[in-house]
């Protein structure tokens, strides 16, 4: 525990000199103000039923497609490019700390810049000041309910992220590998399902299981089932233990 | 409890990767406190044996024990007993030296209260305390990263210390650092070292394993080396006269004196001579006197070559080459039908 520690510390310490951190940060955080004044600037025009909160979360996908091959193709594959990670561990230290450490770094990082976006809905609440305005953009439940869901569902894009790093000694192409796998299971899988009435009709059942989008629905409405949380962590166990073997073969 | 003799134990180990053999049923012993020179060309699987030592890899067969505790069943535990100092020294670009080794040290779990003091000798003995202390790795020139490896493979005072390459690209008063830093080790660590540099190995190494095509092709002093490969006595000659006489006066001498080569000197009437012998007692003085006593010939130099390792080091990896090391390269491709068998060759 203490080497996790140790190694926590120090990813995190590099995740946050590194430039590369910065860059990403202030780019999602334009396209994600940018994606939010969108929506604020639709529910000026159009009656909505829905919050806005609610379709602010159903545009996670968006920064989740450059921002996790960002935070986490640097992890392994630079390691084992320039040989640090052969190093690392000829130290009492195992493939599953170095592993581990490297995830939560990502993913500690990922969460702190999607709770940055919480800022978006106080600044407007603040500047305009009305209280119907505060009730609809900081509804407790919806904001719950969506930051949860990207807490979880983090906690599966980050894992394809070091994945994706642990495949390869380069960062391009593990930064591609990831986008893709992310592609398919974000965009893919509800795709699939559309075309899923013929010769596809029988995974109807597991593309649905598999949908990110039907665990969002509920989560979007302040519903935390346990069922998602177990689908989430069951499936980020499942691929980091996949990076773990492979770290651990390819070195 | 028996007395721990050894800190490395190599029995017989085998590496493929795929087909390709990288070591064959290498074995040698390093005794505690021992300084040996891990050497051969290219290839020849230094690198392997020393990564399976530090339980990076495994090996197909044999066995390895780090201060007697078996790599393969133990791997996690030897590493506590070594320091490790990889092949052209990774280092992290974006950290501080002095950054670099406290963080080392919490992974090599130095206790607490000792952590402060052992990188502050360490950087002390490598010499980076004045210069280097809070220098970023990136900016530092290969010397410094080369301590700064160095530094890092000596932190926690491992039983075993395994470096490759240490002294590569480093200039002369680096190199003389770096050797009185390994010669301080003697008695206290076990130290392999793989190095192309001969002469530094022979200055500071009190034994050498010479691995050839993934075979130990010769281990001991560079005395008894030198007996076991050195088969012949040479002698150079620089002398003026006409040399188509001097065969005869020679064998006077000893009647197995021949002359192995004779080229003129840039001073015309001077020529160079090698002489050779396969007896190993001294003849300068009775050459010397022979000569004397014939006038048209006026000796310049004369003088017994010492041989050295890198002698020793050519003889033994010729030697290898030559008999034609019996195939335990061959390994039979299952896949293949009629028993056919597959010779790989590294």
């Amino acid at each position: 525990m203490s080497h996790f520690i140790c190694l926590l510390k120090h990813e995190l310490r590099v995740l946050f000199i590194a430039p590369s951190t910065y860059v990403t940060s202030v780019i999602f955080l334009l396209l994600m103000g940018f994606i939010y004044i969108l929506i604020l600037a639709d529910f000026t025009l159009h009656p909505h039923n829905n919050l806005p909160t609610e379709y602010f979360f159903q545009l996670y996908w968006i920064p989740v497609f450059f921002i996790v091959p960002l935070l986490t193709m640097k992890s392994i594959a630079e390691e084992r490019r320039i040989g640090t990670l052969e190093t690392l561990m000829t130290t009492p230290v195992t493939v599953l700390e170095i592993v581990f450490s490297k995830f939560f770094a990502a993913y500690l990082f990922y969460c702190l810049l999607w709770m940055l976006t919480l800022t978006f809905p106080l600044l407007v609440t603040l500047t305009i000041g009305s209280s119907a305005m505060t009730v609809k953009l900081l509804d407790p439940a919806t904001l719950l309910g969506g930051y949860t869901f990207i807490a979880i569902s983090g906690l599966l894009f980050i894992s394809i992220g070091i994945f994706s790093s642990s495949l390869t000694r380069s960062q391009l192409v593990a930064g591609m590998l990831c986008f893709s796998i992310l592609f398919i299971i974000i965009l893919g899988v509800p795709a699939l399902r559309t075309q899923s009435i013929g010769w596809l009709e029988w995974m109807v059942g597991a593309l649905e299981y598999f949908n990110n989008f039907n665990h969002l629905e509920d989560f979007s409405r302040g519903v935390i089932d346990t069922r998602h949380i177990v689908f989430y962590f069951s499936y980020s166990t499942l691929v980091l233990g996949i990076s773990v073997l492979i770290t651990e073969s390819k070195v | 409890m028996l007395k721990q003799e050894h800190s490395i134990e190599v029995n017989n180990l085998t590496k493929y990767y795929g087909p390709v053999m990288a070591i064959h049923k290498v074995s040698f012993n390093v005794g505690k406190g021992e300084i040996v020179g891990f050497l051969g060309p290219n290839g020849a699987g230094k690198s392997t044996t020393m990564r399976i030592l530090s339980g990076l890899i495994t090996a197909k067969s044999g066995s390895a024990k780090i201060c007697g505790i078996p790599i393969a069943s133990s791997p996690d535990e030897i590493k506590k007993h070594i320091g490790y100092m990889a092949e052209n020294n990774p280092l992290p670009e974006d950290m501080r030296v002095v950054e670099y080794l406290y963080y080392r040290g919490w992974l090599k779990e130095i206790p607490r209260n000792q952590l402060k003091a052992r990188v502050e000798e360490t950087l002390d003995l490598c010499d980076l305390n004045r210069t280097a202390r809070r220098k970023v790795i990136a900016n530092l020139s290969k010397g410094y990263r080369q301590r700064v490896g160095i530094a890092d493979a000596i932190l926690s005072e491992p039983e075993v210390i395994i470096m490759d390459e240490p002294t590569i690209g480093l200039d002369p008063h680096q190199v003389l650092m770096i050797r009185d830093l390994i010669k301080n080790l003697r008695g206290k660590m076990t130290v392999i070292i793989s190095s192309h540099i001969l002469s530094e190995v022979e200055l500071y190494c009190d034994r050498v394993i010479i691995i050839n095509q993934g075979h130990i092709v010769a281990c001991g002093t560079s005395e008894s080396l030198c007996k076991e490969f050195i088969k012949k006595t040479t002698y150079t000659l620089n002398l003026k006269g006409n040399t188509s006489d001097l065969d005869s006066l020679l064998k006077g001498v000893d009647p197995e004196l021949e002359i192995s080569s004779s080229l003129p000197d840039i001073n015309k009437d001077y020529y160079d001579l090698e002489l050779t012998t396969p007896n190993t007692y001294d003849l300068c003085e009775k050459i010397l006197t022979r000569l004397y006593e014939h006038p048209k010939f006026r000796v310049r130099e004369i003088r017994r070559k010492v041989p050295h390792l890198e002698d020793i080091f050519l003889a033994a990896t010729r030697r290898s080459w030559n008999e034609d090391i019996p195939l335990p390269i061959t390994k039979i491709d299952s896949r293949k039908k009629n028993n056919q068998k597959t010779v790989v060759v590294e």
